[in-house]
C-alpha cells in the first residue's frame, strides 16, 4: 500500500541510471540520474593552485561549484551563482572532502563542477553522487566513494528521495543526506522542517541504508567505464 | 593536449597544403558524428543537445510573459544568453561570463532575430501589455572547437522543440502545463565558421586547430540562402577573395547542416 504521489513505496527510491566518463575534456566526469532530477560532474586537477595564497603545503584544496542550468528547474533561474549554489557548493565540497586523501596532493587543487540538467527535487544530493564517481574516474586517491540521497518526513511517514510535488506538500521535511558506504560515515546531513527525534533516527537509518544501494550503481557505472571503453 | 603551438601549428599548415588535418578530415569536412537529441530537459519549453564530433552543447528556452518594448508594442522579445561552464574544458573558468562567451551569444542572437526565425507578433499576447519573452540560453557540456557553429543548431534545435506553457486566467504562466501548441518558427538560420590558418580555409576547427588560427569568419544563412549575421572574429585579416570563398563555403556547408534539423 503506497501513498507516495508517484506510487513509490515509502522506502523506494525513483529509477536511477549512473554513467562515468561523459565530458571529454575533463579528468574525470560522470552522470547521475535519479527520477526526472539529471546532475553532471566533471573534475580538473590536481593541479597549480590559482591563486597562489590559497595554496595548502600540506594537502590538495578541494574546489566545488554547483550550478543549475538557468531552464532545468519550471520557472527559469538566472545563469550564474546566487546564495543557494554558493552554499550548497560548500556543502557538496564538505559531503565529498572526507572521502578524498587530500594529502597525497601536496600544494594543489582539485576543482568539481557540477551542473544540474534538470531538476525535480534532490538536485545537491544527485550532484554528491555524480562528483565522486567523477573524482574517482578522475584517478585521485580516495577512501571510499560518496552516496547520496535525500529522506524526509511528507504527511507524516518517513520517505526516500522526495520528488518536487513531494517537497512542496505542506509540512514536508527534508533531510539530505551523504554516506560513505565503507566507511559507515554521514558527510552531509542538511535538515529542513519540523522532525521529531525518533522519526528523525528513522529517517537516518533509512538514509545510510538507501545509499549503500546507490553505491552500488555508483560501483558499476565505474566498471562499465573501463570494461566496455577497450582504451 | 599539444605543448608545443609553434611547432603544431607548422604542422597543421604542412598537412593542408595535402588537404589533410590532424584527425584526418578534409578542410571542408565536419567532424563526425553530429547529432541533435531533442528534449534534453523537460522543465525547458523547448531544449536540445547538439553533438559535433566532441563538441557538446546544450541549449534550452524558457517562455515567459512579460512587457513588450514601447517601440514594438505588438511583439514578444527574445534574448540568447552563453555559458562556458568550467566543467566543459580546463581554458574555462568560474565566474561571471567573458568575452568570448558573450560574443558567441550575441553571434547566435543576431542569426536568430535578423533572420526573423521566430515569428514575434505571435508572441503579443496583449498589444502594449503583455508579451511572451523567449530566453534562449546555451550551456557548453564538452568544448572541443566550434561551439559557435554547435551553439547556433543548438539554437535553433531548441526552438523548434518549444511549445507554449499554459497561460492561465489571470494572465500567469502555469508551466506545470505545456500546450500543443509550437513557438511559431519561421525562418531556420544556420552559422558556419570558417576558420584560416596560415593561407587555407578550415571548417568546424576543434580546439587545438582554433588555438593556432589566423582567424575565423561566422556566417549565419538561413533556408532561402539570404546571409543574416557574419562575425569575423579572432585575430589576423581576410581578403576580399578569401570572404568571398567563404561565403561560398557557408552556403553549401550550412545546408548540410540543415539536413539534420527535422
Amino acid at each position: 500500500m503506497s501513498e507516495r504521489p508517484d506510487g513509490r513505496k515509502f522506502d523506494e527510491m525513483r529509477p536511477i541510471e549512473a554513467k562515468v566518463g561523459v565530458i571529454e575534456q575533463a579528468d574525470g566526469s560522470a552522470m547521475f540520474k535519479i527520477g526526472k532530477t539529471i546532475a553532471i560532474a566533471g573534475v580538473y586537477g590536481p593541479k597549480q593552485v590559482h591563486p597562489k595564497h590559497l595554496e595548502d603545503p600540506e594537502k590538495a584544496i578541494l574546489r566545488c561549484y554547483y550550478d543549475m542550468y538557468s531552464f532545468s528547474v519550471p520557472e527559469r533561474e538566472r545563469p550564474g551563482p546566487d546564495r543557494r549554489s554558493i552554499e550548497l557548493s560548500m556543502v557538496i565540497k564538505n559531503a565529498l572532502l572526507p572521502a578524498v586523501f587530500v594529502k597525497e596532493y601536496p600544494k594543489s587543487q582539485i576543482e568539481i563542477f557540477v551542473s544540474i540538467i534538470q531538476a525535480d527535487a534532490g538536485t545537491r544530493c544527485a550532484a554528491i553522487s555524480a562528483a565522486s564517481m567523477a573524482l574517482a574516474d578522475a584517478g585521485i586517491a580516495m577512501k571510499d566513494i560518496v552516496s547520496s540521497v535525500a529522506v524526509g518526513h511528507v504527511n507524516n511517514k518517513v520517505v526516500v528521495d522526495l520528488n518536487k510535488e513531494e517537497e512542496d506538500v505542506e509540512g514536508t521535511t527534508d533531510i539530505p543526506l551523504a554516506y560513505m558506504p565503507r566507511m559507515k560515515k554521514i558527510t552531509l546531513l542538511q535538515l529542513d522542517g519540523k522532525m521529531p527525534k525518533d522519526k528523525l533516527r528513522e529517517a537516518i537509518a533509512l538514509g545510510t541504508k538507501s545509499c549503500e544501494k546507490i553505491y552500488e550503481v555508483q560501483k558499476k557505472a565505474l566498471k562499465d567505464r573501463y570494461n566496455t571503453s577497450g582504451e | 593536449m599539444i605543448v608545443d603551438g609553434v611547432n603544431f601549428k607548422k604542422y597543421v599548415m604542412e598537412l593542408s597544403k595535402k588537404e589533410k588535418r590532424v584527425d584526418g578530415r578534409g578542410l571542408l569536412e565536419y567532424r563526425k558524428p553530429i547529432k541533435i537529441e531533442y528534449g534534453v530537459s523537460k522543465n525547458a519549453e523547448g531544449s536540445a543537445t547538439v553533438t559535433i564530433g566532441k563538441t557538446k552543447v546544450v541549449c534550452g528556452v524558457k517562455l515567459e510573459i512579460g512587457e513588450p518594448y514601447p517601440d514594438r508594442p505588438d511583439e514578444g522579445t527574445m534574448i540568447v544568453t552563453a555559458e562556458f561552464a568550467a566543467l566543459a574544458s580546463p581554458e574555462f573558468e568560474p565566474g561571471a561570463p567573458g568575452e568570448k562567451s558573450i560574443e558567441l551569444a550575441r553571434i547566435v542572437d543576431r542569426g536568430i532575430r535578423e533572420s526573423g526565425a521566430i515569428d514575434v507578433k505571435k508572441l503579443c499576447v496583449k498589444p502594449g501589455e503583455k508579451v511572451w519573452l523567449a530566453f534562449i540560453d546555451i550551456y557548453v557540456q564538452n568544448h572541443d572547437g566550434n561551439l559557435i557553429d554547435a551553439s547556433a543548431l543548438a539554437a535553433l534545435a531548441a526552438l523548434m522543440d518549444a511549445k507554449f506553457p499554459k497561460l492561465k486566467e489571470d494572465g500567469t504562466v502555469d508551466y506545470k502545463e505545456h500546450t500543443n501548441e509550437k513557438l511559431p518558427i519561421v525562418h531556420k538560420p544556420i552559422a558556419c565558421t570558417i576558420t584560416k590558418i596560415g593561407d587555407k580555409l578550415f571548417v568546424d576547427a576543434n580546439v587545438d586547430e582554433e588555438n593556432v588560427s589566423d582567424g575565423r569568419i561566422t556566417i549565419t544563412i538561413d533556408e532561402t540562402g539570404t546571409i543574416n549575421a557574419l562575425q569575423k572574429g579572432g585575430m589576423g585579416g581576410m581578403t576580399e577573395e578569401e570572404i568571398n570563398k567563404c561565403i561560398e563555403i557557408a552556403m553549401e556547408k550550412t545546408n548540410e547542416l540543415r539536413k539534420f534539423i527535422v
